[in-house]
């Protein structure tokens, strides 16, 4: 069978599909630019805006003291100033904004406002908050049994340090707003994220306004992976603040460069661990680990935590003890990214694993495949896992993939060697945050048969939309041509979460099937009285004839879960996804170049929606994942200014990178109880099935002389070279 | 004013500053199915295609100044089908393949799928490698690209009966002026040269793949432009010393042309095909970058510039036209014309190297083009040029010297490496360690590649630019 596209498809291929950059400026529309701070630490001592104020076309130069409500936004604790107070926190943090005619005007404007500043050193690194003490939030500590018995049991400890970078999210849409102020006092924001209810509170609580009085409007995004959950609200709230101030609408939009330069990114980790190892199996595993948080919390908490929930990745761990910390310093701050923490705590635990594999000469994938959780054991956290598939996976896959045939044919001679390694992935679905787990729909029906579908749920290309379609005209009974699915806003659904933590098919289907449900049962009943077999929009017709409300608001909160944070325990997840990868890298040892020759897949996405929809979400993470480990590497200079601003410079994964030999199975038969339609989320777990080719690499490089491997991430011809370099005892370990 | 043909509708143009590039142009005008990703080139979510020829050729609207279009037929992806209509090809197998999710990269690629269509050099396996060619300039953050890759392998070479044959109409002279902003495209040297001496303070344009960073990123605005695009010096001549190619022709069209093996494996990694139907030699020089890759394959073939004024031509020595950092030995008034390259003699061994973070698609870190010629086993005379590891491309003068007379063999070749005498920076790109390592390897590397045929061309899949496809028995 043909897959389903995408349901935008037409729009995306004809130009047609419409993103905020692409609405037509409204009449009188401005542009909003920010004049931003030149130091990454300092205090803003006096600022002149008269310079910019007296260019013609400029209409207003804002400050903080400028703001009518609240300056202090954040999406869990407001502890970032839209525009600054007089300390400045990160280079380009915003100071004021300029409102003007044209976006090149606003621009040269803000150029224009003169800023004293008396400048501080700024702590860029893990390592300089460290030695400075300081942090955002609290540790999180997850502890079981007895860490120090354990590792002095073990027949092997293993100790490391594992390091790895930031990523930018490098969506190909950057951060852009509209806003258009109303009739009565209230403001409508066009605007590119993932949380139209976060943007929606927070410009209500800069204008000073009730909740009501702003509506946020979603058109669709130009990819998001987390960076458009909280911080598509910066611009929003300038492009609103600018309208209030104006009186008329105001847009933003970012240039590459601004958009690298001035928004969070994945956070950069370290992690020291001690790993203990019996029988080549892990057996204990104590892990103090560190992100780089940028200047505010913003989502670095939670993003701790689930690095945290995730470092025990697929194996069952005796004894363990998991300390996390979350390190404050003068970057942009760090945000949600695809994965939100967890691909840098399996890092973790996988580098241990690498490095126990090879000090003393096993295949790493056999230490993985022994330490798989079994059925019914309990996570670090307590909960008891149910319906584990990793064995399945690892059988499945170890056959279609011929791994074992192939890894002991890897070429480990001469100047191009291969190596072939093994992933497997567990991942927690849910909000770690328990509440989160809620979603609204409000479905449409009218008195022709035709419908409006509206869920709380964002599209950003990930296919939401289009499962929503499916999951709306199987409950309702309709053919999918008559269902219109809606653009997100918080005017048709109120109180939303952001579209994250892969749950928007479970929880937005969830509630777009509540909602159908109300529909057909009130429908039923006038069928009833129907003779023959009515269609369904003679149906409609004889409600509203009979005075039957053909709307319907939907309504899902995930059952059972939550965590207590000071205990370390709890049952934060609803339910885990599997995965696993086999890849194989052939290694240049002249350059340290290599390709990605073969990639293998198999991914558990429950009974899928739409198999389309979903074997894409795990091609498009696992070249994501790819990006991130092997080549995506974000530089700053030591005054905090980012050097990696565009893709000049940043390169993310080009087409030359993929694998040509490139499976991507679904696992068959795999229905989950209790989530939409037997399925399971899709957005984030694949993405980790990349770190399968840090381990083919590290097979590669092994070759080159005994002991474990130093392979930096990201693992660019650089590292790889060095690395080979090392082992082959030319360069000292670090 | 001048005209153009957007979407098949005739455009006339006035009162637009020079300083314009055609995406914004486009977008101003309503014309949004055109993406802006980056402005620098890179993404290719700008991607539109210009008629020349009988053939469609993808290029950047980020880059181009608007006057630069002038004459010509561009379509966007607004134009390849009409609302209600059947979808292009292009369009339609993007669809069926879902090869957009977010949409936003997707007018791009559709752009390139496009003309891939149209290229007649695509078919078979043999050209499986153009593929990844033909798409490394459009990023994608969503799909992980194999869908679309199966998108384009649908619709390569197929020449649709798309309504789009034809030809491309000629290129004018223009002279162009917006406010105090002008743009001049002469078409004969003769009428260049009294314009060169009217503006002296004028900026020369060709393919504007370097300029047009200037306008996107640094915010310039050239009061005057003069663009070369239109003068009669973009040809490739045969003669007898050697071959002749025209400043001014496009990289794409001197890659498929192919006059050398080594300057073809050259081309086959510099940027993206879009960059490469705009960008030419003559501005490849004169930018005069470090790690500008025509030029060490060039300096290694012991190339010279012509360079011409209304006083006449004058040839340099490429070894000698760069002078210093991004300073090149180019007088006011003159323009570089062509290049000329000797015919390597046949008993010559030829490689061209280069190595960046990202295989395709990407600046250089270190490159390097090496031509040694022996005689009965012994060096005569060596050529080895690099980028990447100085201020300017420079030869490894002191390892040529220690080269010459000896026997080409193990031991003089890590002679010749540890003679290499460069202090290269550490960047972004590559750390001093990293290009130092790989100068030398690169050297090894020919050695090996060399052994069997003089000038070895690049294999599909091969692994790193040294071409090494299988064990050799040569420990690293
Ligand atoms: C995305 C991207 C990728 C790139 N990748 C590579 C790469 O892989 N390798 C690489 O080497 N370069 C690369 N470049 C740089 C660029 O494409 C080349 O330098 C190109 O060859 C410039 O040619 P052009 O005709 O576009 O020059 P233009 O931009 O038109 O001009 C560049 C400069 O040269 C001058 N000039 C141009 N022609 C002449 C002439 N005939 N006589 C005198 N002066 C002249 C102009 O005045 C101007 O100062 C890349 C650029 C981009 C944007
Ligand atoms: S916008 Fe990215 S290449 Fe033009
Ligand atoms: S589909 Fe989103 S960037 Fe390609």
């Amino acid at each position: 069978m043909k897959p389903t596209p995408h349901e935008s498809a037409n729009l995306h291929v004809t130009g047609r599909a419409v993103y905020v950059d692409d609405a037509p400026s409204p009449h009188g529309c401005l542009w909003v630019h920010p004049v931003t701070s030149p130091v990454a630490r300092g205090t803003l001592r006096y600022a002149d805006a008269s310079a910019a104020r007296a260019l013609p076309g400029v209409h207003a130069v804002l400050f903080d003291h400028d703001i009518p409500g609240d300056g202090l936004i954040g999406p869990i604790v407001h502890d970032e100033p839209l525009l600054s107070r007089g300390p400045l926190h990160f280079f380009g943090q915003p100071i004021a904004i300029v409102v003007a005619e044209t976006r090149e005007l606003a621009e040269q404007a803000a150029a224009l406002v003169t800023l004293e500043i008396d400048e501080q050193p700024p702590i860029l690194t893990i390592d300089g908050a460290i030695e400075a003490q300081d942090f955002l939030g609290t540790p999180h500590v997850i502890a079981r049994g007895d860490i120090e018995k354990g590792l002095e049991g073990a027949e092997h400890v293993v100790h490391g340090e594992m390091r790895c970078g930031g990523q930018d999210h490098f969506y190909l849409e950057t951060q852009a707003a509209l806003v258009t102020p109303l009739e009565d006092s209230g403001f409508h924001i066009l605007s590119s994220t993932q949380h139209p209810t976060e943007i929606q509170k927070m410009a209500a609580l800069v204008l000073g306004l009730p909740a009501n009085r702003v509506v946020c409007e979603v058109p669709r995004m130009g990819g998001g992976f987390g960076g458009k959950e909280s911080q598509a609200t910066q611009p929003a709230c300038w492009a609103a603040l600018g309208a209030w101030a104006t009186g008329r609408p105001c847009r933003v939009r970012f240039s590459r460069h601004q958009d690298m330069a001035w928004t969070g990114k994945r956070h950069p980790f370290m992690g020291r661990y001690s790993a203990g190892f019996t029988d080549g199996k892990l057996v204990a595993l104590k892990t103090d680990i560190y992100c780089n948080g940028g200047w505010s919390q913003d989502l670095s908490i939670p993003i701790l935590d689930r690095a945290m929930f995730h470092t025990d990745n697929a194996y069952f761990i005796q004894d363990l003890h998991f300390q996390g910390h979350a390190c404050r310093t003068n970057l942009p701050s760090n945000t949600a990214f695809r994965g939100f923490g967890g691909p840098q705590g399996v890092l973790v635990v996988e580098d241990a694993i690498n490095r126990f594999a090879e000090s003393q000469g096993l295949d790493a994938a056999q230490v993985r495949a022994d330490s798989f959780y079994q059925e019914q054991q309990p996570t670090p956290y307590g909960q008891v896992l149910e319906g584990v598939r990793l064995r399945r996976i690892w059988k499945e896959l170890r056959e279609s993939s011929g791994y074992p045939e192939r890894r002991s044919a890897e070429q480990g001679q001469g100047w191009v060697r291969s190596g072939i390694g093994f992933q497997p992935v567990k991942f927690g679905i849910s909000f770690t945050a328990s509440l989160l787990n809620q979603a609204g729909a409000l479905v449409l029906v009218y008195a022709d048969g035709s419908v409006q579908l509206n869920h709380g749920g964002t599209e950003m290309g990930q296919g939401l939309h289009s499962k929503m379609l499916k999951i709306c005209a199987i409950e309702l009974g309709v053919p999918q041509s008559k269902i219109r699915v809606m653009r997100t806003a918080t005017d048709k659904v109120p109180n939303t979460s952001a579209t994250a933590a892969s749950s928007g098919t479970d929880l937005n289907g969830a509630a777009v099937k509540n909602a159908c449900h109300q529909i057909r049962e009130r429908m039923a009943k006038i069928r009833a009285t129907m003779p023959g077999a009515p269609s369904f929009a003679q149906v409609a017709l004889q409600c509203w004839i009979n005075q039957v409300s053909l709307a319907a608001s939907g309504f899902y909160a995930t059952p059972g879960i939550g965590y207590d944070r000071e205990a370390g325990r709890g049952t934060p997840f609803f339910y885990f996804a599997y995965g696993a990868s086999v890849c194989e890298v052939n290694v240049n040892a002249l350059t340290g170049e290599y390709r990605l020759v073969r990639a293998d897949i198999l991914h558990d996405v429950g009974d899928s929606i739409l198999p389309g929809v979903d074997k894409g979400q795990v091609e498009g993470g696992f070249v994501q994942g790819l990006g991130w480990l092997t080549q995506e590497e974000l530089i700053n200079r030591p005054n905090g200014s980012a050097v990696t601003l565009g893709p000049s410079t940043y390169k993310i994964p080009s087409i030359g990178d993929i694998p040509r030999d490139f499976t991507v199975k679904l696992l068959d038969k795999a229905p989950q109880h209790g989530v939409i339609h037997g399925s399971k989320a899709v957005g984030e777990p694949p993405f980790m099935l990349a770190i399968a080719v840090l381990t083919a690499l590290r097979h590669a490089i092994s070759s080159f002389g005994p002991g474990p491997v130093e392979l930096a991430v990201p693992a660019t011809p650089e590292a790889v070279l060095r690395a080979i370099t090392i082992q082959k005892g030319e360069l000292p370990r670090a | 004013m001048f005209s153009l043909t957007l979407n098949g509708t005739r455009r006339h143009i006035r009162d637009v500053s020079p300083n314009t590039t055609l995406l914004d142009w486009l977008r101003e005008r309503g014309h949004v199915g055109t993406k802006e990703g980056c402005a620098e080139g890179d993404c290719g979510a700008c991607t539109v295609a210009i008629r020349e020829g009988e053939s469609w050729k993808a290029i950047n609207s980020c880059l181009v100044p608007l006057p630069a279009m002038a004459d010509r037929e561009v379509l966007s992806v607004e134009g390849l089908s009409e609302p209600g209509k059947p979808l292009h090809p292009a369009q339609q197998a993007m669809v069926e393949t879902l090869g957009s999710q977010c949409g936003y990269c997707t007018p791009g690629f559709v752009m390139s799928i496009f003309e891939a269509g149209h290229r007649p050099d695509l078919k078979g396996p043999e050209n499986a490698w153009k593929l990844d060619d033909q798409l490394c300039g459009n990023l994608c953050r969503c799909t992980g690209y194999r869908p679309i890759r199966q998108a384009l392998e649908q619709v390569a070479g197929t020449h649709p009966a798309d309504g789009f044959q034809g030809q491309s109409p000629p290129i004018e002279a223009l002279s162009y002026q917006a406010g105090e902003e002008r743009f001049f495209r002469p078409a004969t040297l003769e009428a260049l040269w009294p314009l060169l001496e009217h503006h002296p303070k004028a900026t020369l344009v060709c393919g504007a793949t370097d300029l047009g960073l200037d306008i996107t990123q640094k915010g310039v605005r050239f009061p005057t432009l003069i663009s070369l695009e239109a003068l009669p010096i973009g040809g490739l001549e045969r003669r007898e010393t050697g071959w002749r190619i025209g400043a001014t022709m496009s990289l794409a069209d001197l890659e498929s042309a192919a006059p050398l093996p080594i300057l073809t494996r050259m081309l086959r990694y510099f940027a993206s095909r879009q960059i490469k139907h705009r960008a030419t030699l003559g501005g490849n020089l004169c930018t005069a970058s470090p790690i500008g890759d025509s030029a060490p394959v060039l300096m290694a073939l012991g190339a010279s510039v012509v360079l011409a004024s209304k006083a006449g031509e004058r040839s340099v020595l490429l070894d000698d036209f760069f002078l210093d950092y991004r300073k090149i030995d180019l007088r006011p008034g003159e323009i570089l014309a062509y290049i000329d390259i000797p015919h390597p003699k046949p008993n010559t061994l030829r490689g061209a190297y280069k190595v960046s973070k990202r295989r395709e698609m990407d600046i250089s870190a270190v490159s390097a083009a090496f031509v040694v010629e022996l005689s009965a086993g012994i060096v005569s005379s060596a050529r080895l040029a690099y980028g990447g590891m100085a201020a300017t491309t420079k030869r490894a003068s002191a390892t040529e010297a220690m080269l010459i007379g000896k026997p080409w063999n193990d031991e003089n070749l890590e002679l010749a490496i540890a003679a290499l005498d460069f202090t290269p920076m550490s960047d972004h790109r590559g750390s001093a360690w990293y290009r130092t390592q790989v100068a030398g390897n690169l050297l090894r590397g020919f050695y090996a590649e060399t052994r069997d045929t003089p000038v070895p061309e690049l294999q599909e899949g091969h692994i790193g630019t040294v071409q090494v496809s299988g064990p050799v028995e040569t420990q690293p």
